[in-house]
Formats: C-alpha cells, sequence, structure tokens
C-alpha cells in the first residue's frame, strides 16, 4: 500500500489536479477555497505551471477558456458568488466544447449568505448554471480521499467528452484533514487536434459558440446532447451500500453522505435494514441505480443540505409508486446522525401516509 | 471497534488545531481510519479554536462529534461550550494555568486537571508548550494511540525547516505523558 | 507586367459583411499585411470581442477564438499563458472593450499581458443596431439617446488609449485613424510598432482606430469621413500615447495630427 499522507481537502484536490497534468490556474480569492490559490500559487510554478490570480470570476473562467482553446489543462475555483459570475464563461465553454475543471468549495446562499457547508448549489452545478441547453460534468466527493481522485478524474473526463466539468464539494471537505493515498501519476492526455495552436502545416482552426446559419444551432444542441447520452451511458459514478432484503433507502450525496452514513450504521445496529446510495456523479445521475433500488424497497429517504434540490432527480429516478420523503437542512445548518437515524426509525414504521410525494 | 472522538478547544495561538493534528497523523501511523475537522470562519470570531479528531478502525461517517469521547479544554469559554457534551464516563482534561477546576459542572466524567503551561515553562522553557503537555497527558489517559506513534507524528510533521522546535515539543509530551498530577 | 498591389495572403479570398464605408475592412487589411510582414500565420492567434469583428475569422486565415462579450483580453490572457512565443492579438469594438470589457482590458495592460489589442472605436454599438456607447460623442443622436448623449445623463465619452497608456504594463499605447489614404499609412506604420511591442516581449501594446459606421451614424460614407475630421478627431486626438520602444522625443502625442483635426 502506498504511503497515506494527512492532507487538507483543499490540498488534496490541488494536488490531485497536479497529478492530472494541470498547469494553468487562473481565481479569485473567495472564502471557504482560498486554501486551493494558495496552494496552488507556490506549487504551479514548481511544476513549470502558471497561476494567475485574476480580477475577477468572469477573468478567471475566461482565462480558463483561452487556456483550453491552446490545448492546456487548466482549472479554476471558486464558491458560490464567484461561481454565479463564472456561468457565461461556462456557457461558452460548454457551447465551444471546451474542457476545463471548475471547483465549488459552496457556501450560503443566496446571495452574500455565508461561509459554512451547505449544499444549495446543486441546482446550479446539474441543470447547466448559465445559458442555453447544456450541462456540465459534476462529481460530488464525499472525504478527502476522493477530493483528490476526482480531481484527476473530472480533468479525464473533461478532456475526454470536451465539455467543462465541476467538483462539487463544501468547506467541510475543503477544511478536513484525512489520510490520502497519492496515487502514482498517471496521465494520459488524449490528443487535442483542435486547439488553437497556430495553423501550422495545416488549416486555420475556429472555436466558436456562435451559430447563426438556419438550423446550425440546433443540429449543435442534438450534438451535445448526444454526448451528454453518452456521459450518461458510460460514465455514472455511484457508491451503493445496499442489503438483501431492505425497509428503507437513503440517498444523500457530498459531505451529507458522511453523516448519512453514520446514521445508517447505527440503524443497522439497532437492527433496521436500510441501504444507502450516494451519487458520485450529480451528472450524470445514477437514475437507473435508484430506480433498481427504489423497486426492491419502496421507500426512499433523501437527505439533504438544502430546501431539496437532488430530491427532484431522486422522484424522477424513482420506480413508479415509491414513498418518497425528504429530510433537508438548509442555510448550514448540518443533519446530525442521531436526528436522520430518527427519520429513519418514523419512516420504517410510518404507514404510507407519512410519505411527503408518491412517485 | 475503535471509535474515539475528541474536540480540542481553546483560544487562537494555544496550537489547539497543531494538538488535534498531531493526534491524527498518530491515528494515521497506526493504520488507523481518522478525520481532523477544524472550526473555521463564523466560529472562529472572538479568537476561539477548536477542531474534532475521530479515530475508528472502521470506515467514518460525520467527521463531527456531538457526544465526544473526550474533550480537551484550554479556555474558560470552551470549557462552559463543550462540557455538557461529553459522554457519560468520558475524559475531560482542563489546562489549568487557563482554566479553574472549580468550573468543572460534570461529576460523572474522568476529570484530569493538569497545570500545563507552567509545567511546560518549568521543564522545556516555553509556556506555550502547553499544548504538547496536555497531549501527552491525554495519550496516557486515553490509551487511544501509543506514545511512540504520536512522537514518530511529530517528527513528520516538524521535519525540514520546522525541525527546530521537534526536540522541545518532544520534552513536552513526554512531560505531560508522564505527568501523575 | 509588375504586380503591385495584392491581396495579403492571410485575407481569405471572399467578400466582407462590413456596410458601405465601414472601416472595419481596411483594420482586417492592415491586419493581415502584418501578420504577412512577420510570417505570423502559423503562430497566430485572433480573439475577436462581440460585435461586428466577431467574424475575423471568415476573413483572416489564422486560428481564431471567440470570446464572450468584453472578455477578450482575458482569453487572450489564457492562450498567451499557454502559448508565450504565439503572436496574439484581440480585436475588440468600443462596447466590448470599453464598457462591458473594461475592468478585463484594465487588468491585462496592467499585468503587462504581452499581447496586442485591435480597438475598433465607432463611437456606436453596430452590431445591436446603433446604441450609445461609452464613446459616444456628447450631442451624439443614437438609438438610446435620440435627443444627443447628455452629459448630465450619460457621462463623457471615454478615451481609452489615454486611461491605458499611464499603466506600468502598457509598452505601448496609440490612436489612429482611417479617414484618408494618409491616415491608413499612419495607422499602418503605428500598427507595426504594435506588432513589434510584443514580438520584442515587451508587454501590453494597444492600438486604437478611429473608424466610421455610417449605417448607425446615419450618414453616407462621404460625410462619415467628414465627421471623423470634424467631430471624431477633436474628442479622440490622434497620436502615440506611450512607446517604450521609441527614442525618448518620439513619445509625444503627433502634434500635427491632433492640430489637423481641429480644422
Amino acid at each position: 500500500m502506498a504511503k497515506r499522507r494527512m492532507m487538507r481537502g483543499s490540498i488534496a484536490l490541488a494536488e490531485g489536479a497536479i497529478t492530472a497534468g494541470c498547469r494553468y490556474y487562473f481565481g479569485y480569492p473567495i472564502t471557504p477555497q482560498n486554501e486551493i490559490s494558495e496552494h496552488l500559487s507556490s506549487r504551479l510554478p514548481e511544476v513549470g505551471g502558471v497561476f494567475l490570480q485574476a480580477e475577477s470570476e468572469i477573468a478567471s473562467i475566461n482565462m480558463m477558456l483561452g487556456a483550453a482553446a491552446a490545448g492546456a489543462r487548466a482549472m479554476t475555483s471558486s464558491s458560490g458568488p464567484g461561481i454565479s459570475l463564472m456561468q457565461e464563461g461556462l456557457s461558452y465553454m460548454a457551447g465551444s466544447e471546451l474542457p476545463g475543471l471548475v471547483v465549488n468549495i459552496t457556501r450560503l446562499g443566496p446571495g452574500l449568505g455565508g461561509i459554512a457547508a451547505c449544499q444549495g448549489d446543486y441546482w446550479q452545478a446539474t441543470r447547466g448554471g448559465g445559458h442555453g441547453d447544456y450541462r456540465l460534468i459534476v462529481l460530488a466527493p464525499n472525504s478527502v480521499q476522493e477530493m483528490h481522485d476526482l480531481a484527476i478524474r473530472a480533468l479525464h473526463l473533461a478532456d475526454q467528452y470536451r465539455n467543462p466539468a465541476m467538483i462539487l464539494a463544501d468547506a467541510i471537505l475543503g477544511q478536513m484533514m484525512e489520510p490520502v493515498n497519492l496515487e502514482p501519476p498517471l496521465v494520459e492526455i488524449p490528443p487535442k487536434p483542435w486547439a488553437l495552436t497556430g495553423a501550422r502545416g495545416r488549416k486555420a482552426q475556429l472555436i466558436k459558440s456562435l451559430y447563426l446559419a438556419d438550423g446550425e444551432m440546433e443540429k449543435h444542441n442534438w450534438k451535445m446532447y448526444a454526448k451528454y447520452q453518452r456521459l450518461q451511458e458510460a460514465e455514472v459514478m455511484v457508491e451503493e451500500d445496499l442489503e438483501e432484503q431492505m425497509d428503507l433507502l437513503l440517498v444523500s450525496f457530498g459531505s451529507c453522505s458522511r453523516m448519512v452514513n453514520s446514521a445508517v450504521a447505527l440503524a443497522r445496529s439497532r437492527g433496521y435494514r436500510v441501504g444507502h446510495i450516494r451519487p458520485i456523479t450529480l451528472f450524470p445521475f445514477p437514475s437507473r441505480e435508484i430506480r433498481e433500488a427504489s423497486r426492491r424497497v419502496g421507500k426512499v429517504l433523501t437527505v439533504e443540505m438544502n430546501t431539496g434540490q437532488m430530491w427532484e432527480d431522486v422522484r424522477l429516478a424513482v420506480h413508479p409508486g415509491t414513498l418518497c420523503r425528504l429530510l433537508a437542512r438548509p442555510g448550514g445548518a448540518i443533519p446530525a446522525p442521531k436526528e436522520i437515524f430518527e427519520e429513519i426509525e418514523k419512516f420504517v414504521r410510518a404507514g404510507d401516509h407519512f410519505a411527503e410525494n408518491i412517485c | 471497534m475503535q471509535y474515539y472522538d475528541l474536540i480540542f478547544s481553546g483560544f487562537g495561538g494555544q496550537g489547539i488545531l497543531l494538538a488535534g493534528e498531531v493526534l491524527a497523523h498518530a491515528a494515521m501511523l497506526e493504520a488507523k481510519q481518522v478525520t481532523w475537522m477544524p472550526a473555521y470562519g463564523v466560529e472562529m470570531r472572538g479568537g476561539a479554536a477548536n477542531c474534532t479528531v475521530v479515530i475508528s478502525s472502521e470506515r467514518i461517517g460525520s467527521p463531527f462529534a456531538e457526544e465526544p469521547c473526550c474533550v480537551f479544554s484550554m479556555s474558560k469559554p470552551s470549557l462552559f461550550k463543550y462540557q455538557g457534551r461529553i459522554k457519560k464516563g468520558g475524559l475531560l482534561l482542563i489546562n489549568t494555568s487557563f482554566v479553574d477546576p472549580a468550573l468543572i459542572t460534570r461529576d460523572d466524567l474522568e476529570s484530569i486537571c493538569i497545570p500545563a503551561s507552567e509545567i511546560a515553562y518549568q521543564e522545556v522553557g516555553e509556556h506555550k508548550m502547553a499544548n504538547m503537555v496536555m497531549l501527552g497527558t491525554l495519550v496516557r489517559a486515553s490509551a487511544v494511540v501509543s506514545l511512540g506513534k504520536v512522537e514518530e507524528a511529530m517528527e513528520e510533521i516538524f521535519s525540514g525547516s520546522k525541525q527546530k522546535a521537534l526536540p522541545q515539543m518532544l520534552r513536552a509530551l513526554r512531560c505531560g505523558y508522564a505527568w501523575q498530577g | 507586367m509588375q504586380k503591385i498591389f495584392a491581396r495579403p495572403a492571410t485575407l481569405l479570398d471572399t467578400g466582407f459583411h462590413f456596410c458601405p464605408g465601414c472601416h472595419h475592412g481596411i483594420v482586417h487589411r492592415l491586419l493581415c499585411e502584418m501578420l504577412d510582414h512577420y510570417g505570423l500565420r502559423e503562430r497566430a492567434v485572433g480573439v475577436p470581442g462581440v460585435g461586428c469583428g466577431v467574424f475575423l475569422y471568415d476573413y483572416i486565415d489564422i486560428d481564431v477564438c471567440e470570446a464572450p462579450h468584453g472578455r477578450a483580453t482575458a482569453v487572450a490572457t489564457g492562450i498567451k499563458r499557454v502559448q508565450p512565443d504565439h503572436f496574439v492579438f484581440t480585436y475588440q469594438g468600443d462596447g466590448d472593450l470599453g464598457a462591458i470589457g473594461t475592468a478585463e482590458v484594465i487588468h491585462a495592460a496592467n499585468r503587462g499581458e504581452n499581447f496586442t489589442v485591435i480597438f475598433v472605436n465607432n463611437a456606436v454599438y453596430g452590431m445591436t443596431g446603433g446604441q450609445m456607447a461609452p464613446t459616444t460623442l456628447l450631442g451624439q443622436c443614437t438609438t438610446t439617446s435620440p435627443a444627443g448623449r447628455d452629459s448630465r445623463n450619460d457621462g463623457y465619452p471615454l478615451h481609452l488609449a489615454e486611461l491605458l497608456a499611464p499603466l506600468e504594463g502598457v509598452a505601448f499605447a496609440a490612436r489612429v485613424s482611417l479617414h484618408t489614404p494618409a491616415h491608413v499609412k499612419k495607422a499602418r506604420r503605428a500598427l507595426q510598432r504594435a506588432f513589434e511591442t510584443q514580438l520584442e516581449k515587451r508587454g501590453f501594446s494597444f492600438l486604437e482606430f478611429i473608424s466610421a459606421c455610417p449605417t448607425n451614424w446615419r450618414l453616407t460614407p462621404y460625410q462619415s469621413v467628414e465627421h471623423i475630421e470634424k467631430n471624431m478627431l477633436r474628442a479622440f486626438p490622434l497620436g502615440t500615447y506611450k512607446d517604450t520602444g521609441a527614442p525618448a522625443s518620439a513619445a509625444a502625442p503627433e502634434e500635427e495630427d491632433t492640430a489637423n483635426a481641429v480644422l
């Protein structure tokens, strides 16, 4: 086994990006993600890369767009308000089919909100976020190890599918230290014949998202849609902790799933038969896995640190007739394992009327 | 199965986060699962500092401690904040150089009152090493990790440019470990 | 027979979409002449902003990256940081650079990003149909200043070349015009200085072209030339505001141009 190192989530993520061959970082300070930029400001020059503190998140994302257009692996990181400013650039990157990694260490919202951990940016992340018909590839780690591993994965997926990818995490994951196995570098950056490297020995190339001719944009939208379908087929990542016989299925993601893990262990120790599905990719969403498991169990409890955003995807995914319930804690509240356990107990024992929604 | 969670608390500058980190690092060296979760941001206002360490033989869920097995307190506000939450029969360590033992209201705990700053000043010549004295006492009283692994953890954390402080830190740790009250 | 005038190799053999009397075509041609002159086709990347200049890629045979409105200098920063030896330029209008992209251009200039900004100032939003721009003259009627630009409500024309020149990262900043053959020649020389600035890695280079938009000015091409001579140059004095590569005496604004403008 490789030697484990005690690391903060933010640092593990930054090191993962370097391992993946990312050499360009553009960002603007915002709490609670500054550890990422601070770390990369010294590390990137060491590995021959460029760290640039931009004048705004709008500039950061567009610098990343330029670096990606030139064929580089590039990234930025921010938090809610900054990610909102990046939506324009993300839409252009998706439309221009440019890869790149955006890290959102979320804050509370809307508005200036606060800096505690929260999952209120789920919709913004998984619905595209900017204008137009597109998706981001969204990965949601739940440990420091995954902060590292999924940063590498996100950069690979972004290049492979020529689409921006996002790591959706929060201050719990960014600030926490856990032991990490740092994988030996195994980096394959796919060739990028489309990159703007100068028209040497080839025709001039163009990266654009403007389509004015009749029917051109529809064709482009369908092409992108087909790409998102391929992602749905091939790239779903999910952690399933299921039992043969189950009274209840829980669904949660990110830091919140850690509290659910504790609640599941507690429930099992008290004799409850519960399963837990944790989407690791939020887009593509593990709809098939949730449908299959819900068909066997009939009751699904979604736990989130928002007012119920992923719950919509869960309800779209479940087997018809499934009883659904939501335990939601927005605004920086963290559902305690005990609180989740009590909800499990009630839902398992209760009749159908306890469900908030029958799908 | 081992599951041990601790809250380290006090003021900024007392080395609270570092004491937690050394313990967490030692647990990692014992091939255990471990999380170290600092309080940050708004919770930090007013100079408070605290972190939660969870050590387990199994995969860890929540990195927080609602009913910690142990609280390590170096300030009055932190004692007020956390002593009520300690698990029955749990461990409470206070630095009497900062906190009056009379403020302990729980009688269902193992309470250890150690003049850690005085010991650090007398034995190492540096009252700021009280955190390591406290940690030494904590390691002996809880037996959650071995002293050897804590020393190894400190050697790893204080390597390179930080190596200068290491001998003093180790001495403070051992003084705390040997302290008999 | 000797050929004395030909299409530059990088200028694609296709008609411009620009309106009659528009000066974008001249700027495109000058750019291509210069790309050819320095043999840059194989290592040039152009970044057009959003506006009438966005179709740069239809006319110039080099790699091109579209940028969101106002963000061309940020995009160019990314491209240039990855490929520092490539020749990178942005091509932006007054709305793109002078309004929505002001923050990006000021900071790219201040960082001394080693690329070239081609700024086409025709004092109006062309592509969206003639709205007031940050460079619109006082009293000028546009679709959003129908009674003429009024400083009490709309502020004053923004002088980008003068604004950027004092920044320490800026190595070259100048304003030229295209309304007479003589001015086109001067503009070509200034463009060459801007190219040299980047090729010599001296920092940020900025060249503002005063140009005509007859369609949105509601003037004929000839009247537009007169408007530039009489009004535009009065508000926007021509000259080199900074050239760190030039002998000290040449760095001062060209007096004669300014004088001409007042005539």
